[in-house]
């Protein structure tokens, strides 16, 4: 097994901890994982990616190849445009259609949601609705890890475990509003493949 | 043994305590600054075991290490590359001083300019100091050789430089801990009471000693299980991989097996023997190594005539940037993927200032301020508020080095621009600014210097900034003129007396220094979430 998961989004989105939640949900199932991730100026506002590796063996390069990447989880709907090149032919676009707009040349949302309506393995959806409906729109990141499990080979036991272990300290609201968030996600993407 | 999952920088510092270090060092800066957080963070730390410190900058976090390693114990110091220029100069001498107890130097190379001015290869630095370079291929490595490294400048007593480079200080992997250590090394003064005193007399017999020692040096490179062999039986290539590309080259074998030779560079000098192994068996040569052609440099000389070498010089790799398994494929020859190109629509997204942040308004009233004056006249420095040269501000015109704003607009104004405006950061201010404003004073500059007082190290992620609440204390003491110290309040409201201010002291003729404070937004809001949650956890424990 092995998965190679480009996470996408805009610095103070959060997409470090998503990566940080499948890199704990991987290792509590005793599989490798690689973590590269965006430290310093581009926090500020700026595109922040990261690069997630795991498998069941030794992994080489903290970089995933061009071209390799199985799956692009996007928590804002340009910014995972911005990584295509990354996808492999038989992987996933995961994204969020909600745009996070802090440019004055952002371009046109219905050009967006078109172009990610052509890539080949796609879900879209606005992740920020769905996350209201869990009684905070910060929980945003876990709907889209929540979309991400159907492509990852991990239990979803695991992410449960991850969620409970990284807010332990947040207390049981956030607990709970965050596992409802990650069913959320996961649900639809699963309806999403069919 | 217990395994953790951490930062190449987290390894590094992990490996340092769990190694008996008794201080560490740094000034912060991407991508080195999450060692000394990390260790800063720890149970030794927070018990007072070790000392783990920021600095005023690198050189005196250098000197301190230095210090450390004087009195016989273990001393670690971590900076980003271009902070070793700045602590060059101790850099350098430690290796003529030598080491007492283990001096280990971490330099984070930045290849790519993920964040940094440039992308200078710190082992050169090594080289030129005529030490060991031990560069990690992954984290675990980055463990290991931190207690290689201290093992190591206390068998040759000459300080080890550690060379990182972005992608592994900020990746994350599984570490495995080595069992605990012996403890910290006792107070122990060298043997030699003349060894730490450079005087030309005693500085000839070091360094003389120094190059005595190159030898072992070699020797060491030469065993060292940094440095291996790894068979292929294809001899038409023979390849070269230094630290973390070796990582990118193996990405291409699914069982990790390359057809051609390969060896794997991870302690310098470079082993000789295996060098000469390599280039004699081999028809050409690919090297792979992340920042400068430094290996391939080396195995050209200067003639360039022998064996076919084949890197960044000869175009067979980017001269420039990070290597990643894409580059490494195609100068293999090895088919390179690549998925769907960027659409057209993709734009980029520069980092800004954050909403509300104090440099936003001091800038506001600077610019306006600047409307009566041509333009070209604010040399900055770097920090958040160099996000200042961006739209819709654009508001200062250089951005050198640390320190350059104040030393350079006095060299404007002496060359006639005048006024010449200088705008640094509070902790670049400590890190390098004062001595520059000393010399302006001592001349009389017709500068306007002004020092953002955003009370903390803001770009490397809000690091205390020991000038804080202070700086007019400080620019008074140098012998700035009290009426020509103004602190002002960056906020919307105050814009119109901020802008009359900025136009009064650029009016000035000789040097005035206005302090806009206000917190940083961010370090602001995250004290208050401390202690809300705080207060939270103190209800849940009830
Ligand atoms: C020699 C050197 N060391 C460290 C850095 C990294 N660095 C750049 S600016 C900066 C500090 C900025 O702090 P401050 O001047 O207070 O400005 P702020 O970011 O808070 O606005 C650091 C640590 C660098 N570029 N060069
Ligand atoms: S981190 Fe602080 S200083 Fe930097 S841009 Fe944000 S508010 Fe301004």
């Amino acid at each position: 097994m092995k998965k190679d998961i480009v996470l996408a989004g805009v610095g103070g989105q959060g997409v470090l901890s998503i990566s940080a939640l499948i890199g704990l949900a991987a290792m509590k199932s005793g599989l490798c994982l690689k973590q590269a991730e965006v430290h310093g100026m581009s926090q500020r506002g700026g595109e922040v990616h990261s690069h997630l590796r795991i498998a069941d063996a030794p992994i080489a390069s903290d970089l995933i190849p061009e071209g390799k990447a199985d799956l692009i989880l996007s928590v804002e709907p340009m910014e995972g445009l911005r990584y295509l090149p990354m996808l492999s032919e038989k992987g996933w676009l995961v994204t969020n259609t909600q745009p996070f707009i802090n440019i004055s040349n952002y371009p046109d949302l219905d050009l967006i949601l078109q172009e990610i309506s052509r890539i080949p393995h796609h879900v879209a959806f606005n992740a920020d609705e769905m996350a209201k409906e869990t009684g905070s729109v910060r929980t945003m990141n876990t709907v889209m890890l929540g979309a991400s499990i159907p492509f990852l080979n991990i239990p979803f036991e695991k992410f449960e475990d991850a969620i409970t272990v990284f807010f332990e300290s947040k207390g049981s609201e956030i607990i709970r509003m965050n596992l409802a968030a990650l069913n959320k996600g996961r649900d639809f993407a699963l309806k999403g493949l069919g | 043994m217990e395994q953790l999952v951490l930062l190449g920088d987290e390894a590094i510092a992990q490996a340092a305590i769990d190694a008996g270090v008794t201080g560490i060092y740094a000034y912060p800066g991407t991508p080195s600054t999450e060692i000394t957080e990390y260790a800063e963070r720890s149970g030794e730390a927070r018990e007072g075991k070790i000392k783990a410190c920021w600095c005023a900058n690198e050189k005196t976090a250098m000197e301190a290490a230095l210090g450390v390693s004087y009195a016989g114990r273990r001393g670690m110091v971590s900076m980003k590359h271009v902070g070793l220029n700045v602590a060059a100069d101790p850099f350098i001498n430690s290796a003529i001083t030598g080491a007492n107890g283990g001096l280990l130097v971490v330099s984070a190379d930045d290849p790519s300019m993920h964040s940094s001015q440039n992308e200078q290869d710190s082992r050169y630095y090594g080289k030129f100091a005529m030490i060991p370079i031990l560069e990690p291929g992954n984290q675990q490595e980055a463990y290991d050789m931190v207690h290689e490294g201290f093992a190591l400048s206390e068998r040759l007593h000459v300080p080890v430089l550690l060379r990182i480079t972005t992608r592994l200080a900020h990746s994350r992997a599984v570490v495995k801990r080595h069992p605990a250590v012996t403890g910290q090394n006792p107070l122990q003064l060298p043997e030699n009471p003349m060894q730490y005193i450079l005087l030309p007399l005693s500085a000839r017999k070091r360094y003389r000693e120094l190059l005595g020692k190159q030898e072992r040096i070699m020797r060491e490179a030469e065993g060292s299980p940094y440095n291996r062999w790894i068979e292929g039986k294809d001899r038409s290539l023979g390849i070269i991989a230094a630290g973390i590309a070796y990582n990118y080259l193996m990405e291409h074998y699914e069982d990790r097996k390359c057809p051609y030779p390969v060896v794997k560079i991870g302690h310098y000098p470079m082993p000789r023997k295996l060098m000469e192994d390599l280039c004699v068996s081999c028809e050409q040569i690919l090297v792979l190594e992340d920042g400068y052609p430094f290996i391939e440099e080396l195995l050209r000389g200067y003639l360039d005539k022998g064996t076919k070498i084949r890197g960044r010089l000869d175009g067979s790799l980017p001269r420039d940037g990070e290597l990643n398994p894409g580059v490494i494929a195609r100068a293999l020859g090895l088919p390179a993927h690549s998925g769907i190109p960027v659409p057209d629509m993709v734009v980029s997204r520069p980092p800004s200032l954050c909403k509300g942040c104090p440099h936003i308004y001091s800038y506001n009233a600077l610019n306006e301020a600047m409307t009566s004056y041509t333009g070209g006249r604010v040399l900055s420095d770097i920090g958040c508020y160099s996000l200042g040269a961006l739209s819709p501000y654009k508001a200062i015109n250089t951005l050198v080095d640390m320190g350059s704003s104040i030393t350079m607009a006095k060299g404007a104004a002496d060359a006639g621009l005048i006024p010449a405006v200088a705008v640094i950061g509070d902790s670049t201010f400590i890190h390098s600014g004062i001595t520059g404003l000393i010399d302006a004073v001592d001349h009389h500059a017709p500068v306007t210097v002004v020092i953002l007082d955003n009370q903390t190290t803001a770009m490397t992620g809000g690091q205390p900034s020991p000038a804080s609440s202070r700086i007019e204390q400080i620019v008074e003491g140098i012998g700035v003129e009290k009426e020509h110290i103004r602190v002002i309040s960056p906020i919307p409201r105050k814009h119109e007396e901020n802008v009359t201010i900025f136009s009064e002291e650029l009016a000035y003729n000789g040097v005035s220094v206005i302090i806009p404070r206000r917190e940083c937004i961010q370090t602001a809001s995250r004290k208050l979430k401390q202690a809300k949650n705080q207060t939270g956890s103190g209800e849940e424990g009830t």
